[in-house]
């Protein structure tokens, strides 16, 4: 399977509250630091991903968040705009108005017409563009697959027509996996890995693109060794507690509450995970990252995650 | 049959007469919508809240779930049943050692399945049915169409609540790019349906009298989409047409339904600083709409004793000390084993200091999240009648015994 980072177009997608932006944002931060030039582009414009470079806000005309890291935000309209100045040649100045209504509004009616926008303006990137990668914050699980297949969908509903045309060399670069990946991020808890399996398996039947790495996110530490829990256990009894609160003059019961509760959470998913493993394609590379016990999110945890994620991809 | 409901409600109700909690809220409502962000407890908030409901009330309630995990559908006696409600079996009750006195039904949510339904009940006659339901366009727009899992789910809820079935609905809400789609979604129908744009596109393919105003328009689409595909889509919308009536008639009184007095929202998040601000924002636009803000509630919160100053000097001591610590705790715990092979293991100094390291720096590191979670509800900017906070719970919820476990942190 082609490395990720040797891919030109990742798109990162995920069940909402997996950290999809945090991962996307790593994953450029890496193949930036890598020495590549990227473009990082926010899929569902909530204009959110430059809190992650601590950046002005984003806007569909690309900045630099960071050496050699670029990011901009959808945004469908200025998508068209575009498209109809290089593709048609009429330049539209001023508001689109009228006919960027009535495109909304086919856009609405007609499936797949808007995504193919957004779809288009990627591998237009990709093709045109001078970047060595092009890293995508995607919607989420529930609406990635209606935006990767955008392009199978026109071309089922549009026989012919300049949509037609284009909408081939975009489904040849999409369906190349030397070129375009997917990737899924998931934490180990029972519906993003229910969602994550699923998606996996919709990838595969309905888009021609490579399910190329997943994210497990937020992986809890591992405590204690196989006879360490056992002294755990033994420190916990009444009389060893006793002994504890004394020597540290204190009640010590809170931390070892916590830390019973931590081993309860790993191990509850654990079980996830190794669901998980079992239900996606071996071949396809499970990517762990540590829970962050962090402040609050900024550049310096988007750092943090890049670090880890480089970790996970021999770097 | 009262002993059996959370004690806790009693004595709410008799001291605190006035203040309303999730009790009262489920008592005087007829529709509950719970919604926020993705990945933060909507469904099983949800399912609950309904039980609690149906428990507690003696009405006849009903949850509504988008996409439930297989275990919970699977309790919820849910599984491959789709479209149809369902009452949950008296057994699933007897397991979790509750008994009723309301009834608890469930039904899951299938947009194609409704939209099919739902032609079938607009479309003027057989043929035009047909022909929409064999439609390429149509197919596309039931299937994969994002918004029309929203205007769908509130569609459904306003055919439910007509029917007049049940005492209380509770609906879970799809996952939505932006939590507030499913809200416009109705209206956008409506709007769409109506629209001027859809009789211009309609009009050249029924005559082929083009205005000047719209002809740039069409010469762009027919090069851009090609003329078939145009050909399709006018097709579609005139079979639409004519069950035009029904849809706005309709979608308007979801709408009004949304914003009746009957109906409550509740907004679920988490105490994540970005599913909150989300969360947030939400909640600010209810009431902006003038629909009702009910009650936040805070899933996943991580337990009180993680934020005690005590429990940090406690931890860094631990830490500090760990091997003093563990000389002084070995003899004690190599006496309490139960063989001589364990008791070797157990008083292993060594090991007990980098247990006592690693249990300190475990609620080191919880705290840190722990006291960011606190601040972040400190500066929650909205005020609910009610906010409820639902611990973290070690294991997932998947059954009943589960969802009272949650219901009874909401309840009171």
């Amino acid at each position: 399977m082609t490395p990720l980072l040797d891919r030109k177009l990742v798109f990162v997608t995920g069940k909402g509250g997996t950290g999809k932006t945090t991962v996307a944002s790593a994953l450029a931060l890496l193949a930036a630091s890598q020495g590549k030039k990227v473009l990082i582009c926010e899929g569902d414009g909530k204009g959110e991903l430059a809190g992650y470079y601590e950046a002005p806000p984003t806007a569909f005309k690309e900045k630099e968040v960071q050496p050699g890291l670029f990011a901009m935000t959808m945004d469908t309209e200025s998508s068209m705009r575009e498209y109809l100045k290089l593709q048609l040649h009429i330049p539209i100045v001023g508001r689109i108005g009228p006919v960027a209504k009535a495109f909304d509004f086919l856009a609405t009616a007609a499936p797949g017409v808007r995504e193919i926008l957004t779809v288009g303006k990627l591998c237009f990137e990709v093709r045109d563009g001078e970047w060595d990668m092009v890293i995508v914050d995607a919607p989420a699980t529930g609406h990635i697959i209606g935006q990767l297949a955008a392009p199978q969908a026109v071309n089922g509903l549009v026989k012919v027509g300049l949509i037609r045309t284009q909408t081939d060399w975009m489904l040849e670069m999409l369906s190349d996996p030397a070129i375009t990946g997917l990737m899924a991020v998931c934490t180990p808890e029972e519906m993003p890995v229910t969602e994550t399996i699923e998606l996996a398996e919709r990838v595969r039947l309905e888009t021609t693109v490579e399910l190329a790495a997943v994210v497990v996110n937020r992986v809890l530490p591992e405590l204690f060794g196989r006879n360490e829990e056992a002294v755990f256990d033994a420190l916990s009894a009444p009389g060893p507690l006793a002994a504890i609160d004394g020597l540290v003059d204190g009640d010590a019961g809170p931390v070892l509450e916590a830390a019973r509760l931590a081993v309860t959470m790993r191990r509850t998913r654990s079980t996830h995970l190794e669901r998980l493993r079992q239900g996606i394609d071996p071949a396809v590379p499970l990517l762990y990252l540590p829970y962050l016990f962090a402040r609050s999110h900024g550049l310096r945890t988007t750092k943090q995650v890049a670090g880890s994620l480089g970790e996970e991809l021999g770097f | 049959m009262a002993s059996r409901t959370p004690r806790s409600t009693d004595a709410k109700a008799h001291s605190e007469v006035a203040s309303p909690t999730m009790d009262s809220l489920l008592a005087t409502k007829e529709i509950v919508v719970a919604c926020g962000p993705g990945g933060v407890g909507k469904t099983t908030t949800a399912a609950a809240s309904a039980l609690m409901a149906a428990i507690n009330h003696g009405s006849k309630v009903l949850v509504l779930t988008v996409d439930p995990a297989k275990r919970l559908a699977n309790a919820l006696g849910l599984d491959g049943i789709g479209n149809t409600e369902h009452r949950v079996p008296d057994s699933a009750f007897k397991a979790a050692g509750v008994k009723p006195r309301g009834e608890l039904w469930a039904a899951m949510l299938d947009t194609k399945e409704s939209w099919d339904s739902l032609i079938r009940q607009h479309a003027p006659d057989e043929q035009t049915r047909d022909e929409i339901l064999a439609n390429p366009l149509y197919q596309n727009i039931a299937g994969r169409f994002v918004q029309s899992h929203d205007y769908i789910a509130m569609e459904r809820l306003y055919e439910i609540h007509s029917a007049g079935e049940y005492d209380l609905i509770v609906v879970d809400t799809p996952p939505t790019r932006n939590a507030l789609d499913f809200l416009d979604a109705p209206e956008r129908l409506a709007d769409f349906f109506s629209s001027r744009l859809l009789r211009w596109l309609i009009v050249p393919y029924r005559s082929k009298l083009i205005n000047v105003a719209t002809k740039p328009f069409y010469q762009i689409s027919d090069r851009i989409l090609g003329t078939d595909f145009m050909g399709d889509i006018s097709e579609f919308f005139i079979l639409f047409q004519t069950m035009y009536d029904g849809f706005v008639e309709r979608s308007k009184a979801v709408g009004r339904l949304l914003s009746d007095r009957r109906t409550t929202f509740v907004v679920v998040s988490t105490l994540e600083a970005t599913p909150l601000r989300e969360a947030e924002f939400f909640a600010e636009q209810l009431t902006e709409r003038k629909l009702h803000l009910g009650a936040i509630v805070l899933n996943k919160v991580l337990p009180d004793y993680l934020q005690g100053r005590a429990g940090t000097r406690v931890a860094e001591v631990m830490k500090d000390r760990a091997e003093d610590l563990a000389a002084e705790l070995s003899p004690g715990l190599a006496k309490s084993a139960k063989s001589a092979k364990a008791a070797k293991d157990l008083g292993d100094p060594i090991q007990i200091a980098r247990v006592l390291t690693e249990v300190a720096d475990s609620y080191l590191n919880f705290q840190v999240v722990a006291l960011r979670e606190m601040e972040e509800r400190a500066s929650l900017a909205v005020a609910p009648d009610v906010l409820a906070t639902v611990p973290f719970f070690d294991t997932d919820i998947y059954d009943l015994s589960g969802l009272l476990r949650l219901g009874a942190q909401i309840w009171s």
